[in-house]
């Protein structure tokens, strides 16, 4: 029995020489979705959604264009700058923070923060709605924090309490939040980016499927440049592609994974570059300019919800501190520390505020007092949070706690008393 | 307690058995839906050419409380239900499991290579995706960490996913998504997600298939914790653990087997669903317990023929939930017959075999008369040729002999 399979019709991948301003949008290759009824993917439903005003740039471009041509207004007004710069200035407090405190002992194991890169975090992050999902890798304190997810919430998580996000079952590398949808917090490289396209698929469904209207929750895949040579990775930028899925992949390319140089990993260093070979918008920018990559940001999620499948981001960014705390840091070179740590995205936000009359240093340092609060009283609160009980022990394993199986005297494990006591036999 | 009526058929793969589940009594029983309680009084029910048993505690976990003359109370108007049966076969039992589910329940979705357009590369997905769309069951490309990723993902905001290996091996490529975040990540959020997934599949020795297509992913699969793996053996029990593995809230890999899936059988109109944890009684006996899952269920039924003419009397369970074990059922067959004969598919070293050789050492060391039998395949990767084939499997003639050993 043959359905009508719409044929494959791919559109030209966007051309690498692009006229930007070409106001026929490129047609993205459209999937061959036939839903139950055999219509087919219902393009109308794209075309009376509201299309942007400028033209689709669906083609690779460099940032400083857009920005140039925004230069007459102000990027952002009063209120967003100092949640921008609250966002940023949260994540570096956090994180030296943790610094601290795994040196003090107490938290241990391996901890990646995330010094450094805080513009790609708040540039995205700041710009979802509470439904849209995250998903992260091992650096995902920050990601966490930009979410939603409390810094109490996330201390106590990474000194291993039971108040701790995931109850101190996670650590630092397993940040999840279902209130505020961060779903992980991944140790191994390309291992969350399934997950998210998952994540989005789920959107997708839900609207096409469900009949949920206005399901158009977007899912952004935050990962690192090591990860760009992982097959994970590829799998998924075609599956995004091919179905249109609201996700965005935002790659963290900080030159560095652990001690290996991403040009010596690397055959083609431009990973934004890949996209287009997928068929999907691959973008450049500048990941230590808070501004520019909300920019991008914003294009890239509306292109998500509006039904018009994927992007590629890659942010050119810097760890200003090793791999993890246990890395020496010893193989990068010191200039190209000090070229970096000159463009510390904070800083470089309070120069455009305080130069463009945004705001004035009193009320940045007002934001900067508030912080160190919110992340003392973190750290207090994870002190006196309680270590995990021995009853926690076999919570959580299942959703449910029948798959332990049946007793030999013909109960199931998890009716055993000793079950709650973290004692029984499974 | 319910009784079964097994009839042991004339060639080795048809299978006539009647097997009634009843509305569990158990406080934590998730089984919703209409069940029907059918109360046997014994007697021979059409087709089989089995014996005439009398009523047999066959129900591996009676409910607490429930005594034998409670059952046995039939109202004759029920015994019209018994008839009340179609005819289908294994791969059609997992697709009529697969569709009651995907009906009841819109988040119920199918993805995995040429499960879609194809219907399935062993049509257990035909016609499905005609009736749900492209969406709900999935074409996906060839890409099993991802997609399996992909499912995971989907479980973790909301959907529950069935997924298809279109070979179990192939399976292997997505260890790495099974292993680390459909077991473990329920526990590394603390709980905030689950993961209701289906990771289903054909795996198992097949008809010269050569090595990879031949392998037994239940040994590398059953250590991950935060998993149920079960096994299904028959068109009744495929989709009675389809349907209750896709109910489940934990994930389950559901084992099937390539050349099980032309089995015939009489399986219910009325809807049913089988326990994850529970093993099926298949023979009772009293000399030797065999305990058996998928494919090598059948090779036991026949040696049991064998060992019935020569007066053997062998109790049969294939233990159906692969992790974890039915100590229960188990237990209560060793107390019995105080021997233990494992007949698995699985290789010698690490096998599904093994560590029910350890558990069953471990609990009921006790009422063991003689040391734990353990029938496994050659740790050989599976020739091509067929006779070298038949050679790694564990075959009937080998099981007879070990019995007869084992009963010395």
């Amino acid at each position: 029995m043959s359905c009508a399979f719409l044929s494959v019709n791919i559109a030209q991948p966007n051309p690498l020489t692009s006229n930007r301003h070409s106001t026929n949008a490129i047609k993205l290759f459209s999937p061959s979705f036939l839903g139950s009824t055999r219509k087919l993917r219902p393009h109308s439903l794209s075309k009376s959604l509201p299309s942007p005003s400028k033209s689709l740039r669906s083609s690779v471009f460099a940032v400083s264009d857009v920005v140039k041509e925004l230069k007459s207004n102000l990027l952002i007004t009063k209120e967003e700058g100092l949640e921008l710069y609250e966002d940023m200035i949260l994540g570096r407090a956090f994180e030296d923070m943790c610094a601290q405190m795994y040196y003090r002992g107490k938290m241990f194991g391996f901890v990646h923060l995330y010094n450094g890169q805080e513009a790609v975090s708040t540039g995205f992050i700041k710009l979802l709605r509470k439904d849209d999902c995250v998903v992260s890798t091992y650096r995902d304190h920050v990601h966490a924090l930009s979410k939603g997810v409390p810094a109490r919430a996330v201390m106590s998580e990474l000194f291993g309490k039971t108040t701790g996000c995931c109850r101190g079952q996670g650590g630092s590398m397993h940040m999840f939040d279902k209130e505020h949808n961060v779903l992980g917090g991944f140790a191994f490289i390309g291992e969350g980016i399934p997950v998210a396209t998952g994540a989005a698929f789920t959107s997708l469904y839900k609207r096409y499927v469900l009949k949920e209207a206005d399901s158009d929750a977007v899912t952004l895949a935050f990962f690192g440049d090591g990860t760009c040579n992982n097959g994970q990775f590829y799998e998924c930028l075609n599956m995004a592609a091919l179905w249109k899925l609201p996700i965005v992949f935002v790659v963290e390319n900080n030159l560095w994974a652990i001690g290996m140089s991403h040009l010596r990993a690397t055959s083609d260093p431009e990973i934004w570059k890949k996209g287009p070979a997928f068929g999907m918008s691959g973008v450049h920018v500048d990941g230590m300019d808070v501004l520019k990559v909300r920019e991008v940001a914003k294009e890239a999620i509306l292109r998500a919800r509006r039904g018009e499948g994927p992007t590629l981001v890659e942010c050119e960014t810097y760890r200003f501190r090793g791999h993890s705390l246990a890395d020496p840091d010893e193989l990068r070179d010191p200039d190209e520390k000090a070229h970096y740590a000159n463009r510390d995205p904070i800083t470089a936000l309070k120069k455009y505020m305080i130069e463009n009359k945004l705001v004035n240093e009193s009320e940045l340092k007002a934001i900067e007092k508030k912080i160190d609060e919110v992340v003392e009283d973190a750290v207090e609160f994870a002190d006196e949070s309680p270590l995990p009980p021995r009853s926690q022990l076999l919570e959580n394993v299942f959703a449910d706690p029948k798959g332990f199986g049946i007793a030999p005297d013909g109960t199931y494990r998890c009716e055993d008393p000793k079950f709650t006591q973290g004692t029984a036999h499974v | 307690m319910a009784a079964t009526i097994q009839g042991i058929g004339a060639t080795a793969y048809s299978v006539n058995s009647d097997r009634f589940q009843l509305p569990s009594l158990r406080s934590f029983s998730e089984s919703k839906g209409r069940f029907f309680a059918l109360r046997s009084e014994g007697k021979v029910i059409g087709g089989s050419r089995g014996r005439n048993v009398s009523p047999l505690v066959t129900n591996a976990v009676a409910a607490k409380g429930e005594s034998a003359t409670a059952s046995t109370s039939a109202k004759p108007g029920f015994n019209v239900l018994f008839l009340l049966r179609h005819e289908v076969l294994l791969f059609e039992a997992l697709r009529e499991g697969l569709d009651e589910e995907m009906m009841r329940d819109p988040s119920v979705c199918v993805m995995g290579e040429d499960v879609g357009h194809y219907g399935g590369s062993y049509k257990v997905t035909k016609g499905l995706a005609e009736k749900y769309g492209d969406l709900r069951v999935l074409d996906t490309p060839i890409a099993e960490n991802s997609f399996t990723g992909m499912g995971i993902g989907a479980a973790m905001t909301g959907l529950r996913p069935v997924i298809e290996g279109m070979n179990m091996g192939f399976l292997l490529l997505a260890f790495n998504q099974i292993s680390n975040n459909c077991g473990m990540l329920h526990y590394t959020s603390g709980g905030q997600f689950k993961i209701p997934v289906v990771i289903r599949g054909p795996g198992g020795v097949g008809r010269q298939l050569g090595a990879e297509h031949s392998q037994r992913l239940e040994s590398y699969f059953q250590s991950i914790p935060g998993i149920q793996m079960v096994a299904c053996s028959t068109p009744y029990n495929a989709k009675g653990l389809m349907k209750a593995a896709i109910r489940c809230e934990n994930p389950v890999i559901l084992f099937e087997h390539v050349l099980l899936y032309n089995l015939k059988e009489r399986i219910p109109d009325e809807e049913y669903v089988l326990s994850l944890e529970e093993a099926e009684m298949v023979r009772p006996g009293e000399h030797v317990t065999i305990l058996t899952y998928s494919r090598m269920r059948y090779h036991v039924m026949q040696a049991a023929k064998t060992l019935v003419n020569k007066g053997y009397d062998p109790e049969v369970i294939d233990i159906r939930s692969l992790k974890p074990f039915d100590l229960y059922t188990i237990g209560n067959s060793v107390k019995k017959t105080h021997r233990v004969l494992i007949v698995e598919e699985c290789m010698r070293t690490g096998g599904i075999g093994a560590s029910l050789t350890a558990a069953i050492t471990e609990n009921f060391h006790d009422y063991l008369d003689a040391p734990i039998v353990c029938l496994s395949s050659q740790d050989v990767p599976t020739p091509y040729a067929g006779t070298l084939e038949e050679w790694t499997v564990v075959q009937p003639a080998q099981i007879v002999t070990a019995v007869e050993q084992l009963c010395k």
